[in-house]
């Protein structure tokens, strides 16, 4: 991902080393990253990168210095955690409605819209289409749960 | 009644700040058996020595105490002074109220009492103290020097052309080690083997060297200035005083297919063989794993061909006794394995280099293989899947090196060099080629070598990226090399025909086992532990054992000849007198109330204590006993406290005046 | 065989092919899988990018949920939830601190002394023996990439499975199957994981350099044990194909699909007409 970024992980862990915790912070990079393990991996000192990069997205997001240009990862993300904070388990169709609807009111964009509109018969032919998701039965502790880890207003 | 004197030190200020030296003085004159005490400001130096002497003349002073710094520091200076003035150098007892007082307490009073405490009982020991003398102890003045490499070559000719002699031990059928293999030597692009040769030969041709290849050092036993070394000569089924050298036996060998040790796997030899053809010895040698005539007694050829009858398929290994008085070990190094198989937990490989998959994928000293004149390619640079010629050629540094998670944490010094030389080399045989060198720093300190290192950059037109390598794959017979310059701050792809890795430098092979055999410690990598990294970097804590070259450290060739001179330069003082002194401060065993358990005897970790007996001058046998060898004791005082009848003691720190300094305090 | 199954929210969801081909199999295989009574979702890349107690809480709660009911194994067949599980797991046992502030936090107490298989180490389990002697038909036409992605082998020191540089596990029990594989270059290299809704492009270039690489050499389909995968390189192909004007035609089966196949049930039974791209 490296040859996409705005900002290579091995520039963002030393801009942390120097103490420039926000440059690092609002760099795409960081939300670009696809979690793929490899970095930590490869690291000759034992990095745990893949971790930093976390930590930088918890914190970016905490702080709330998301940059529009990465709004669409972290909208996916957040409409994510609120689904399964619902629901206990993730319903796809919900999931979809909501981050398409949340990033239209962000960036207008019609043709990010209705993108993929036509999976859905695709979907739906192979029953792979799900109406009604599937919710867990005791939601209410899932809820809890999620009280107790985060800020839940940071959803 | 004792006459001890004190002396109390001021040490400039570092003692008097904080002990009041002259109320201690006042208290230590009132102990019994203190015929005078006093205080001057620098005990150490010659006013205060001065001072030391003229009071033993003069109040016939039996014992001395001076209360000063850590016996480490001048306890020696202060035994000759009293040497000088006819006391008996080991009636002399420091009482370290500097490090163990002054440094450490900031209270004036407290420190004060602490002091005086100290001084106490530096007293009561002076008391009991028995006059010694040093022990002698005879020295064989013969060297055994441990490894036929470069480092071993240079401390062996050094004593050899001293006058002594000295017994070499190699475990490969030849001597030169590592750098025999090298092509051309940093920073000034000698060819390797013209330099070295020379001296092989020499080796082998010097009256004063006796040269055991193909042999191991089997057992040490002994101490120093006499050492009693079992040398293994490896059985090589040619008798070489016999053989003429003449290669009918190697050119008529069917066998000729497999991977020679000398190439890295690279070349083949066959199976009765002359590692290379500047060999010293150079004599073939059989290799019992692939010889047909071994296995299943088949073949012959060779044998038949001997007009020397030099072949002797019975040969079986020999077991040769030697004494020497001095150990030189100089087994040097191996290069960390870049493959899965590992021989140490911790080191995992580099899975993702694709070593031992892609036949181009290449370690240094391959390379330095296929450069050589005399290497499997004779000189001409043929890639090793399908011989053709590389035109784009990545050189990766630090694989292995300074790595915590797969390998080893430190950084193996000759890696930046060696690459830069490669890359040079390259160039130099392939004109329209290019080299792409990946590395993290670029270490160049020694003389000429950051020169050296821009000759390559500049002239040579090596492109450097400073970056790791992430990931090898092959592509339609390409290489595909996936780095970074962080520098520019961008990921690098290069097409690559060979990829050469610098890999590790790792003590050779069973330095671990070697060094136990000669009480030699070593560190979690196995290179072998200095006295002192700073003072001491060729001494070892055995007494007589010296180690030079890469087997300390990693190093380069001018550092390991440096080390082998001084090496041998220790091994020339312990020879310099017919016999040696040592300090009598050991563990002596009463005969008469050891009950011969030989607890000592398991306990000692020096080997030092014998088993005896005692016959009467008829030589009827009267009793066995313990008894401790002087030469080896170290007086570290294990048997004396597990010996259950109390026979052990401790000369020079007895088990009475030990009693006898705790009861002064209570 | 018995344990606890965890299928995740893709295996109920638009992977339930991935389910319908693995209950197959193993249920011929002898294999009782109990699904997990009311777990939740294990939090996936969204809980681990947002808050780093909740990535560790909600899988914890689903190894409480196993334990509590004394499975010593559990099947998680999405590598992103075993791999998040097998973090939980590791965590709780390296931290007593942790371990009882995340047994509050979940309202259940977790020990972590369920172990978590992927499908590939299940069959590993069930023994290469056992599924050679028990394939009926062997894949005689089958030349398949295998194709790993990220979780299955990392983070090495989390997952501990398979070489992460040159894992061997799936192909070996191809080779057992009768199947012939191919040796190349993307095993491990990650498709777009998550990103297929947020940010498409990245997974169609990374996804689309699988697909090339697998058919330069020489396969003529690829095997996947990760549903994630599956989406990004199945359902997203004429996606690719459009973005690259390239025909790729590969199709992607499930390691349970070849594993069915080889055991002589017809591509139905096993869910595999529901792919998007069949059979050239």
């Amino acid at each position: 991902m490296a040859a996409g970024m705005d900002t290579p992980p091995s520039r963002l862990i030393r801009l942390l080393q120097l103490g420039h915790a926000k440059r690092a912070l609002q760099a795409q990079a960081i939300w670009q990253c696809v979690s793929c393990q490899t970095c930590a991996t490869r690291c000759p000192k034992s990095v745990d990168c893949a971790g930093v990069m976390d930590a930088l997205r918890q914190l970016s997001a905490e702080r709330g210095v998301t940059t529009p240009k990465q709004q669409r990862t972290v909208l996916f993300q957040k409409a994510f955690l609120r689904n399964i904070r619902r629901n206990g388990r993730l319903n796809e169709l919900e999931l979809i409605a909501e981050f398409k609807f949340s990033t239209f009111l962000h960036g207008r964009s019609l043709s990010f819209l209705f993108k993929d509109a036509t999976l859905a018969p695709e979907l739906l032919k192979r029953k792979k289409f799900h109406l009604v998701g599937e919710k867990a039965h005791d939601r209410a502790v899932v809820g809890r749960i999620f009280a107790r880890c985060m800020d839940n207003s940071l959803l | 009644m004792s006459r001890i004197g004190v002396f109390i030190c001021w040490c400039g200020e570092n003692i008097a700040r904080t002990v009041d030296v002259e109320e201690a003085t006042k208290q230590v004159a009132q102990f019994p058996g203190v015929r005078c005490a006093l205080n001057y400001k620098y005990m150490c130096a010659d006013p205060g020595q001065t001072l030391v002497r003229d009071k033993i003349a003069s109040e016939r002073l039996d014992a001395v105490v001076v209360a000063s710094c850590s016996p480490h520091m001048h306890l020696r200076t202060f035994r000759n002074a009293a040497a000088l003035a006819g006391l008996n150098p080991y009636r002399v007892e420091m009482a370290n109220i500097r490090e163990q007082c002054s440094w450490v307490h900031p209270d004036r009073t407290q420190a004060t009492a602490k002091a005086v405490q100290l001084i106490r009982l530096s007293v009561e020991k002076a008391r009991r103290d028995h006059e010694l003398q040093p022990i002698r102890v005879p020295v064989t003045r013969r060297a055994l020097v441990i490894g036929g490499g470069v480092a071993g070559i240079q401390a062996a000719l050094d004593i050899a052309n001293s006058g002594y002699q000295v017994v070499m031990v190699e475990r490969e059928p030849s001597i030169g080690g590592k750098m025999a293999g090298l092509s051309e030597t940093f920073p000034t692009l000698d060819c390797s083997q013209c330099i070295l040769t020379p001296r092989m030969v020499e080796v082998g041709q010097h009256p004063n060297i006796r040269l055991y290849s193909y042999s191991e050092v089997e057992a040490v036993s002994g101490y120093v200035g006499n050492f009693n070394v079992t040398i293994r000569q490896k059985a090589r089924y040619v008798d070489i005083s016999k053989c003429t050298g003449c290669g009918e036996c190697w050119n008529v060998c069917p066998l000729k297919r497999n991977r020679s040790e000398f190439d890295y796997g690279l070349g083949f030899r066959p199976a009765i063989y002359v590692p290379f053809p500047q060999a010293v010895p150079a004599r073939p040698v059989i290799d019992p794993k692939t010889c047909a005539k071994l296995i299943r007694n088949g073949c012959g050829l060779c044998i038949k061909k001997c007009k020397a009858e030099a072949i002797n398929f019975k040969d079986q290994d020999k077991l040769v006794e030697e004494k020497v008085g001095a150990v030189v070990i100089a087994t040097g190094y191996k290069l960390y394995n870049i493959g899965k198989t590992q021989d140490r937990p911790g080191l995992e490989g580099y899975g993702e280099y694709g070593y031992g998959k892609y036949k181009d994928v290449i370690d240094s000293l391959q390379f330095e293989r296929l450069m050589s004149a005399s290497g499997p390619t004779l000189g001409e640079l043929k890639r090793p899947s399908d011989g053709a010629l590389p035109k784009s050629v990545v050189f990766i540094s630090c694989v292995g090196s300074r790595d915590n998670a797969k390998g080893l944490a430190y950084c193996s010094k000759i890696c930046c060099m060696y690459t830069a030389k490669h890359a040079m080399l390259y160039k130099h045989k392939v004109h329209d080629g290019q080299a792409h060198v990946f590395y993290m720093d670029i270490r160049a300190g020694g003389k000429g070598y950051e020169e050296f290192v821009r000759r390559a950059i500049e002239q040579d037109g090596a492109q450097y990226y400073r970056g790791r390598v992430s990931k090898i794959t092959e592509e339609n017979g390409k290489l595909i090399v996936r780095g970074a310059d962080t520098l520019a701050g961008e990921p690098v792809t290069i097409e690559a025909d060979m990829v050469v890795l610098a890999a590790a430098m790792r003590p050779a092979e069973g330095v671990e086992q070697l060094a136990q055999k000669l009480n030699v410690g070593y560190d979690e990598y196995g290179f072998l532990l200095e006295s002192h990294p700073k003072l001491r970097p060729v001494e070892t804590s055995a007494a007589g054992v010296y180690i030079c070259g890469a087997c300390q450290a990693p190093k380069d060739i001018p550092e390991s000849v440096a080390q082998a001179s001084a090496a041998a330069s220790k091994v020339l003082i312990t020879f310099s007198a017919s016999e040696l002194t040592r300090e009598p401060e050991i563990a002596r065993i009463n005969e008469e109330t050891c009950a011969a358990c030989f607890t000592c005897l398991h306990a000692c970790p020096y080997h030092a204590i014998e088993q005896a007996e005692i016959r009467t001058p008829r030589g009827v046998f009267v009793k066995r006993t313990a008894r401790v060898n002087p030469g080896l004791c170290m007086g570290c005082g294990t048997c004396v406290a597990v010996c259950p009848s109390k026979s052990a003691d401790l000369e020079g720190f007895t088990e009475q005046q030990i009693y006898s300094m705790v009861e002064s305090l209570v | 065989m018995n344990l606890a199954y965890y299928p995740g929210c893709a295996l109920h969801g638009s992977s339930n092919d991935y389910e319908q081909s693995l209950r197959a199999c193993l249920e011929t295989l002898d294999v009782q899988l109990k699904e997990i009574d009311d777990w939740i979702c294990c939090g996936a890349t969204a809980a681990h990018s947002l808050n780093q107690k909740l990535a560790v809480a909600l899988p914890a709660r689903n190894l409480a949920l196993a334990e509590g009911k004394g499975f010593r194994e559990m099947l998680a067949p999405c590598p992103m939830c075993s791999m998040q599980l097998l973090k939980a797991r590791k965590a709780l046992a390296e931290d007593e601190a942790l371990r009882r502030s995340v047994s509050e936090i979940v309202e259940l107490e977790v020990r972590g002394d369920t172990q978590v298989l992927n499908l590939i180490q299940l069959f590993e389990t069930i023994g290469l023996d056992r599924l050679k002697a028990a394939v009926k038909a062997p894949l005689g036409s089958i030349c398949a990439a295998c194709y790993y992605g990220c979780l299955l082998t990392r983070p090495a020191s989390v997952v501990e499975f398979d070489d992460c540089e040159q894992p061997r596990s799936m192909e070996k029990i191809l080779e057992a199957l009768g199947g012939k594989t191919v040796d190349w270059n993307y095993r491990t290299e990650c498709c777009g994981a998550g990103m297929t809704m947020a940010n498409e492009q990245t997974v169609l270039d990374l996804s689309h350099k699988i697909l090339s690489n697998a058919a330069a050499h020489g396969a003529n389909c690829l095997v996947v044990a990760c549903p994630m995968c599956h989406v990004n390189l199945d359902m997203k192909q004429v996606n690719i194909e459009r973005r690259y004007g390239v025909r790729h035609a590969m199709p992607i089966y499930y390691l349970s699909d070849v594993v069915g196949l080889a055991l002589g049930f017809k591509p139905e039974a096993l869910g595999i007409n529901r792919h998007f791209v069949g059979k050239a």
